[in-house]
């Protein structure tokens, strides 16, 4: 078994991360479900935006680009079309991407272009300070809604899958053996992944909301998480502050769009004297 | 019809830009549709797929704009199309690109701003913010067509300055340009210049360490441990954020900016009629170049010296070039599609008094305007 | 010489591709120059339409069109907008399927009235080639570009299988401009 340090850049080492952060635990879950594909590090490209969790890929060994706010997706949709062979992985968040990078969230998803997106929800713009995101739960305090969040957050996965992703699964940062397993079977999914991975931002999420340290955060997240396989054993009322873990989706009935372009160019090329004479 | 130079066509402006586009090696396009450039991305959709490129239609043009740089970063010549509101909403990323020196070329066909301003209409309004748009000091190279043969010869310059300069470029085009049709000889062959590409292995490669000339080696990802970082941040040669204070942060910044001055003059396009003996000058560039061009022949048939320089490079501004041929001229008249905007840079680079003529409605500056405005300064 | 042209009507005439076909014909097989350039409202059927085309031996520089010297008007809106900015002694042809009142056009002007839609349509049995028999009527009235020069640049664009009706639509215009 490879140690995750063979696929991290140490001398990047120490990371920006607070103590109790939720970040590092999913970049040793994707560090590890990479190894166990033995995928050659040459052959895999990070890309981020800005935020806590975009900093992931300065400490990872793979090529890697650290983009601007909300737009990595596009990023990696234009490098995924100059290197097909190339594992593409988004890691984003949930300022990131279910805020300002959400359109190109759910057209990559529409396009369903192989990317892998790892979304880390922590409910909160951490680097900025603690500003409610749009994954914050209604009722909570940020730094940005101190007589508490009047808006509602919505349910990533339903947003994605809506918009026709093929591969969809969440996560946590207390279940990281699941976490692992469902970036896995993300990145060996042919066509547009999802994985969100629920976190814990103890210095701009849990201190506010009096929800403890670390260990409560982690608790909370064990608490109130419901494995796909057990959600018709709780009733409509029960699984309302809950959230499902595991795989959601799978489907494999759509093209994935880099092999629908070279069908595109079989046609192009078929039409005698090319296209619009 | 063939000839010695290359085939003749008849040619929509925008169409030229696409068929250039391709001829230099353009591999990916991503855009978004907007008037008046949308021809640009149809003829991409049609043409690439032939050539083995992609043409993807994004989201929105802060997608398109990713999504150019993201193939690029991949080793792939890209582009994208657009128009005033698309263009306002590349602007952050194009700031990543002349940051992170990523080779890509951002066709602008004006159209009369500011929003939604005449979406059918010609202006010139974006010449501050090709220069200026994106945030922070950045260096920016801006050409600008005035004919359909122009269109397609400045394409091919702008992506061989983009890769040999390692920045993205601009073509200035505009919604007359765009939408003309005229003759054109296509060549058979354009010059083609790639990004220099790195010699050292891996494990010494420094993707912004550079020579002299101030531009970064590129290394093809996918291969041999090349496996570098690129960030938006203000960053050291390795790539990373810049961890060695202020002085390294302000050399970096200095860099990108040095790297576009010291290549100044090859990238710098210029034409000029009847300039010799002029005492007026007028300095023209886009499409309002065609009205100068007809007004200088009316003016010289009437016996009074008029001369036409054209500017092709318009970002940098080309000062020595301006220096130069206002130097012997009693004065300079600038026509432009806007309330007056490249004006105040000819007028910091002028030996002679510039006055303005300006038009922001939607319609061309006729030559009759032009000769107008001569005769009354004259 | 410089001749001026302004094909008008409404969005959908098919003015926008007729004036590009005479401008290529002209660059490619008659070897002057030419331009061609476009205006149209924001509906895409329906609205006003303009497709402008110079001729000329010499450099175009400026290629808008202030006062025509030939003014195609398939709609009456359109030659009411562009009937009084002719060229004195200008040639005006009229669709009269659509076009019954020529007050706006100077006395000076030649007019010449064609059922152009209706040739179209007994000619090639597509309305939508009205544009095709009107590069034939200008063609035959003008002298500016050879049906000849017309039949090679319409047998190149034309979509696969519509070159022929297209070639009838073409020579019925001419026809009943040389009649």
């Amino acid at each position: 078994m490879l140690q995750i340090k063979e696929h991290m850049r140490v001398n990047k080492l120490p990371h920006i991360w607070c103590p109790g952060c939720g970040d590092g635990t999913v970049a040793k879950s994707m560090i590890q479900a990479i190894q166990k594909l033995k995928y050659d590090k040459d052959n895999v490209t990070v890309v981020t935006g800005i935020g806590c969790s975009s900093r992931m890929n300065n400490i990872m060994d793979y090529n890697t680009f650290q983009t601007t706010h909300g737009r990595a997706i596009a990023y990696a949709t234009g490098f995924k079309m100059a290197k097909p062979e190339m594992k593409v992985i988004v890691v984003t968040g949930d300022g990131d991407g279910a805020g300002i990078g959400g359109n190109h969230l759910i057209h990559a998803a529409r396009r369903n272009i192989d990317l892998t997106v790892i979304l880390i929800n922590n409910y909160i713009f951490g680097m900025t300070g603690g500003q409610f995101s749009p994954l914050t739960p209604h009722g909570d305090i940020a730094s940005t809604s101190i007589y508490k969040n009047i808006e509602y957050p919505f349910d990533i996965c339903k947003l994605v899958e809506g918009a026709g992703a093929t591969y969809i699964a969440r996560g946590t940062a207390y279940h990281y053996a699941l976490t692992e397993k469902l970036i896995s079977k993300a990145l060996e999914h042919k066509g547009f992944s999802f994985v969100e991975v629920i976190t814990q931002c103890p210095t701009a999420y849990g201190k506010r909301n009096k929800m403890g340290d670390p260990y409560d955060l982690l608790m909370w997240q064990k608490d109130h998480a419901v494995p796909v396989e057990q959600v018709s054993k709780f009733s409509q009322e029960e699984l309302e502050d809950k959230f499902i873990i595991g795989e959601i989706l799978v489907r494999n009935d759509r093209t994935e769009f880099i092999e629908a372009n070279e069908q595109l160019k079989e046609r192009a090329r078929s039409i005698k004297g090319g296209a619009g004479k | 019809m063939k000839s010695k130079a290359g085939t003749v066509r008849f040619m929509q402006g925008n169409e030229a830009v696409a068929e250039a586009a391709i001829a230099a090696g353009v591999k990916i396009f991503a855009g978004y549709p907007i008037t008046p450039a949308s021809e640009i991305s149809e003829i991409m959709s049609i043409r690439l797929p032939q050539e083995d490129g992609i043409y993807i239609q994004m989201e929105d043009e802060l997608a398109s704009m990713g999504a150019i740089i993201g193939a690029s970063m991949g080793g792939k010549k890209s582009m994208t199309a657009t128009s005033g509101p698309g263009f306002s909403l590349m602007q952050e990323n194009l700031g990543f690109a002349a940051m992170v020196e990523i080779p890509c070329l951002i066709v602008d066909v004006m159209r009369v701003g500011p929003a939604s301003g005449m979406p059918t209409h010609p202006s010139q309004g974006d010449v501050m913010q090709s220069r200026w748009g994106t945030h922070g000091d950045h260096p920016m190279v801006v050409l600008s067509p005035a004919t359909v043969t122009e269109a397609y010869n400045l394409t091919v310059e702008a992506i061989n300055i983009s890769e040999k300069l390692r920045t993205p470029v601009i073509l200035l085009s505009d919604a007359i340009v765009g939408h003309l049709k005229e003759k054109i000889e296509v060549p058979e062959k354009v010059k083609l210049i790639n990004r220099k590409m790195t010699r050292q292995p891996a494990e010494k490669y420094l993707p912004f360490a550079t020579g002299e000339d101030c531009i970064p080696e590129f290394a093809e990802r996918g291969q041999d441990g090349y496996r570098y970082h690129m960030c938006s941040n203000v960053h050291n040669e390795l790539g990373f954020p810049n961890d060695s204070g202020h002085d390294a942060a302000e050399r970096m910044l200095k860099r990108i900016h040095r790297k576009i001055e010291i290549h100044q003059d090859e990238i710098t396009f210029y034409n000029t009629f009847d300039v010799e003996d002029a005492e007026i000058l007028i300095i023209a560039y886009g499409c309002v170049t065609r009205s100068a061009k007809d007004a200088v022949k009316t003016l010289r048939q009437e016996g009074i010296k008029a001369g036409l320089l054209q500017l092709q490079t318009i970002w940098p501004f080309p000062d020595k070039i301006v220096r130069r041929f206002t130097a012997n001229v009693k004065t300079v008249v600038v026509p432009e599609m806007n309330l007056g905007q490249l004006i105040s840079e000819v007028r910091l680079n002028s030996c002679a008094e510039v006055v303005g003529l300006n038009r922001a409605d939607g319609l061309v500056i006729s030559p009759q305007a032009i000769i107008d405005k001569v005769k009354e300064v004259k | 010489m410089r001749k001026e042209l302004v094909l008008s009507g409404y969005g959908g005439q098919g003015l926008l591709m007729a004036g590009g076909l005479l401008g290529e014909a002209a660059t490619i097989y008659e070897g002057v120059n030419a331009t061609n350039n476009q205006t149209y409202g924001v509906t895409a059927r329906g609205g006003e339409s303009r497709s402008e085309v110079i001729i000329s031996d010499e450099d175009i520089n400026y290629a808008e069109i202030e006062h025509p010297d030939v003014l195609l008007a398939m709609s009456q809106s359109a030659l009411n907008k562009f009937g009084p900015s002719i060229k004195d002694n200008a040639l005006v042809i009229i669709d009269t399927m659509f076009v019954n009142d020529v007050s706006c056009v100077k006395n000076s002007a030649n007019i010449y009235r064609f059922p152009i839609t209706q040739i179209a349509n007994e000619q090639a049995k597509k309305t939508i080639l009205a544009n095709v028999v009107a590069l034939g009527i200008i063609s035959a009235l003008t002298g500016l570009v050879s049906k000849e020069s017309l039949e090679k640049v319409i047998l190149k664009r034309a979509p696969a299988g519509t070159e022929e009706l297209n070639l009838k639509a073409l020579n019925g215009g001419y026809l009943a401009a040389k009649l």
